[in-house]
């Protein structure tokens, strides 16, 4: 039980690190139209900076605050100089520009901070465990992760719900003739959104730093995750990621923890382990393809 | 025409040439070109001709790879694959294997074509994506075979009449695999089936409305390309004698795609051409520095934003699609 | 009249707010000629959408030969003998003129799971094509890409792919669209000409081409029958007149 309830919370924080980075996906995909492979890119230059900027003032909360404007701005930069012009080029270009923006990035990154991977530490202040439940303790940091990454998703329903340039961004997801047609800046809008984009995939990648190692292609992993969540979702749902990234990061994180306790039940141990591993790690593909036969665009679609 | 029989004459002769300058060595290269032209040309069939922008193209490469190397490391050993619900011994020789290794991968294409199919654009894009890295990631859980270490054949399959443990002889065998699987493939493309696939690039509401049920046809050809990369593997496993999930990772999805867009989609020697051009280039660049991919990234974007139709729409001067 | 060939019973289409087709009956007969008529908006293309099988109903029925084919899927629609051509032109762009015929002559032709023989020089495909080029007038430019055709010329083609669908009832959406006055004409008497031949059901704006045309005429307003009736029943109709020609002129 006890176990249970700590992979729940581990489940909940794989969870909202991928809601981070699909809800500004899904978003640029919904409303631009454009394939983007790049968006682990962000992740990744988000984690780099903060972990440099941490290193020398030896303050995490620096380290976020000079990293989440860096991630926006390159990612408002690479906006206006190269993804603009892919908006009315087939997907097929637009794989092919935003795959060799990966490579772009992966190798700088190389160049300006080595192969070996840099680790952050946890700031003194969030370390040590909390016990939510009696007798339980849980890291203080992967809480914090949690928390953060639900007001974000508040904000974000506030800003959608309540704010004009919100209901600009669903119009644009929605309808983007429309959009255009009530006269909204398009071309701003686009820049903003993709802005908006990069800046929570670079918290993402500032707040994954602790807990994993900060190295080049280290966005690519997570991003197909963030994939099987915006597949998942619906594209263009901000509702549908925080549905599916909760989905997909309980269903993966759940998955490898129970099913090889389960397949022992059945099988003698070894083979349960190798059996219950590999069966663990597609889980979340399976949960994906089950959708798929049952509602093949997504849970919450945003065009309905 | 010239172009193409000068081609043929200098590919066959290739290993002579190379003989005489002294530089054998590249002949392992050449066969590795062939091999990769011809998943290239493969992914083209869809990509291409079919307008299916799949980007997990590797997943078919690796498991024909996989078959391959599975049942030669049991063959080695003497140990069955399969000991239940019956017994599969382990095999060695290329004219079993490797149709089991294409029929596998067209298994595989037929079920995750089915089901990828059901979408398209965008999403099409992404489920091919992620139900390709699902087979990597289930061969990285699979420590029997090495997990993510990958598994090496202890020797390369046997062929009858030829060596193929012989580079020259590897050679020619991956250039008449290609050279075949280009002649049916240039058959495939004005044939009816062809047409067929081509207006369902176009047009796809139009096909249906024509008559068509287009779903069948483009499932087709998704397993025809996911047969045809299979073979690929097949071969990749022999040419390098180790296989690992690697082969499977989207990143080299991404490759494959690459190497048909720098060529030229729509096109059957574009994606030759593109895949002869990548590894050439990243040989030469690895010389020069480590960091070639520095400049390999920002080339593919002026390809996409520029040079449409590739390498092979500048030599000839020509748009896709003129078969 | 003879016998309906198709019947439609209540048939409704919505998108949100808007009812698009609402609970709307009609019958079209065998040999006839039948236009759609009624302001921007009034639901024409929809009801097209809805017997070619582009679209699916939310509630109703379309009969074929009394046979229920509601819930038949657009491809197999074609088999039984319907085809379109549509509003905004609908062809095979990056395939040649007669590469585009070919298909449509190809579709009732047998499965296409043929992967040797070269499609264009089929001898079984080409007896069709020649009359199919010609019907359209468009055999100098057999070879041509589809997308380096004119305007008119696309549309041309359109039509000439339904007809070669070999079709028994023909569903026209708005095929003088956009055209010059002389491309109206051509198209109008190739029309003429198919009636004889087919069923033809019939949006089109310019209504001079319609009551010339047309054997019956339907209104529709809002998604529902105004009236139904011959050109002359029509013209006469107050109904109509309030509806629709006294209120926009048609363009």
């Amino acid at each position: 039980m006890l176990l249970v309830f700590e992979q729940l919370l581990n489940g909940l924080q794989l969870g909202v690190t991928l809601f981070l980075l699909s809800a500004g996906l899904t978003l640029i995909f919904g409303i631009m139209q454009v394939i983007n492979l790049a968006h682990g890119s962000f992740y990744m230059i988000g984690a780099y900076v903060a972990a440099t900027v941490t290193a020398y003032t030896g303050s995490f909360l620096l380290g976020l605050a000079v990293a989440l404007p860096v991630t926006a701005l390159i990612g408002m930069l690479v906006e206006m100089s190269m993804l603009r012009r892919l908006y009315h080029k087939e997907h097929v270009d637009q794989v092919l520009a935003t795959f060799g923006l990966i490579m772009f990035f992966n190798e700088l990154t190389r160049i300006i901070w080595g192969r070996q991977p840099l680790f952050m530490d946890v700031p003194a202040w969030l370390s040590g465990s909390i016990e939510l439940i009696p007798g339980i303790p849980y890291p203080t940091y992967r809480l914090a992760v949690i928390g953060v990454g639900l007001l974000v998703a508040l904000f974000l329903y506030l800003m959608f719900a309540y704010t004009r340039i919100g209901m600009q961004i669903r119009a644009g997801a929605s309808n983007r003739e429309m959009a255009a047609a009530l006269g909204i800046n398009i071309k701003r809008l686009y820049t903003l959104v993709f802005g908006l984009g990069t800046l929570l995939a670079g918290l993402a990648g500032v707040m994954a730093g602790p807990i994993l190692a900060v190295e080049a292609g280290m966005g690519e992993s997570i991003l197909i995750l963030t994939f099987v969540v915006i597949v998942i979702g619906g594209i263009g749902s901000v509702r549908g990621a925080f549905v599916g990234a909760l989905l997909v990061g309980m269903v993966d994180t759940l998955g490898r923890a129970f099913l090889p306790l389960f397949f022992r039940l059945v099988f003698p141990a070894a083979t349960a382990d190798g059996a219950a591993a590999s069966i663990a790690s597609m889980l979340i593909y399976l949960l994906m393809a089950a959708i798929l036969i049952w509602r093949p665009r997504g849970l919450l679609p945003a065009h309905s | 025409m010239l172009l193409l029989i000068s081609a043929t004459l200098l590919l066959l002769l290739l290993p002579t040439l190379l003989g005489w300058l002294g530089e054998e060595y590249l002949i392992s290269l050449a066969s590795r070109i062939l091999i990769y032209a011809l998943v290239a040309v493969s992914l083209d069939l869809m990509l291409g001709f079919g307008g299916m922008v799949s980007l997990g193209h590797a997943a078919f490469f690796g498991i024909g790879a996989y078959v391959v190397a599975i049942f030669t490391h049991h063959s080695f050993d003497g140990s069955p694959v399969l000991s239940w619900p019956f017994v599969l011994p382990g095999l060695d020789g290329a004219l079993v294997l490797w149709p089991l290794a294409i029929l596998v991968s067209a298994l595989l294409a037929a079920i995750i074509g089915a089901l990828s199919l059901r979408t398209s654009g965008m999403h099409f894009i992404m489920i091919t994506l992620a139900f390709a890295q699902m087979l990597f990631f289930f061969f990285v859980s699979l420590e029997a075979y090495g997990g993510d270490d990958g598994l090496s054949l202890f020797a390369r399959n046997r062929f009858p009449g030829l060596d193929l443990s012989d580079d020259t002889h590897f050679y020619y065998l991956c250039l008449a695999v290609l050279g075949i699987f280009l002649l049916i493939a240039y058959r495939l493309v004005s044939s009816r089936f062809g047409m067929v696939i081509r207006g369902s690039r176009d047009n796809e509401k139009r096909m249906q409305a024509l008559g068509f049920p287009t779903f069948r046809y483009k499932l087709a050809c998704f397993v025809i390309a996911g047969a045809a990369a299979g073979l690929a593997g097949a071969l990749i496993a022999n040419h390098t004698e180790y296989v690992s999930p690697g082969l499977m990772h989207w990143t080299h999805s991404g490759v494959i795609l690459v190497m048909v867009l720098l060529g030229g989609s729509g096109t059957l020697f574009g994606p030759v051409l593109g895949a002869a051009t990548f590894l050439i280039l990243e040989e030469v660049l690895a010389i020069y520095t480590e960091h070639w991919m520095l400049y390999l990234g920002p080339a593919l974007i002026l390809v996409a934003l520029f040079a449409r139709h590739g390498i092979y729409g500048i030599l000839t001067g020509r748009e896709r699609n003129n078969v | 009249m003879s016998d309906p060939l198709l019947k439609i019973v209540g048939l409704r289409k919505h998108f949100g707010a808007v009812r698009a087709c609402h609970n709307l009956s009609l019958e079209i007969c065998t040999g006839e000629t039948h236009a759609l008529i009624g302001p921007n908006g009034a639901g024409k293309t929809t009801l097209l959408n809805l017997l070619s099988g582009d679209l699916k109903p939310d509630a109703g029925q379309i009969f074929l030969d009394n046979r229920d084919i509601t819930r038949v899927p657009l491809y197999h629609r074609a088999h039984l003998g319907l085809a379109r051509s549509y509003q905004i032109t609908s062809i095979f762009p990056q395939l040649s003129v007669e590469e585009n015929l070919l298909l449509a002559i190809q579709a009732h032709s047998g499965h296409s799971f043929r992967f040797w023989k070269k499609a264009v020089s089929d001898p079984q495909l080409r007896r069709e094509l020649e009359p199919a080029l010609e019907r359209v007038g468009l055999e100098h430019r057999a070879r041509d890409r589809a997308a380096a055709l004119s305007h008119g010329e696309k549309k041309q083609l359109e039509v000439g792919m339904a007809l070669a669908c070999n079709p028994r009832v023909l569903f026209l959406d708005e095929p003088m669209a956009g055209m010059g006055p002389g491309g109206s004409v051509e198209l109008g008497k190739l029309i003429a000409g198919l009636k004889q031949q087919m069923t033809i059901v019939l949006v089109e704006h310019d209504v001079e081409a319609i009551f010339s045309l047309a054997d019956r005429i339907t209104v529709l307003v809002y998604g529902e029958i105004v009236v139904t009736g011959t050109a002359d029943e029509i013209r006469s109709s107050a109904a109509v007149r309030e509806a629709y020609l006294g209120e926009e002129e048609p363009c």
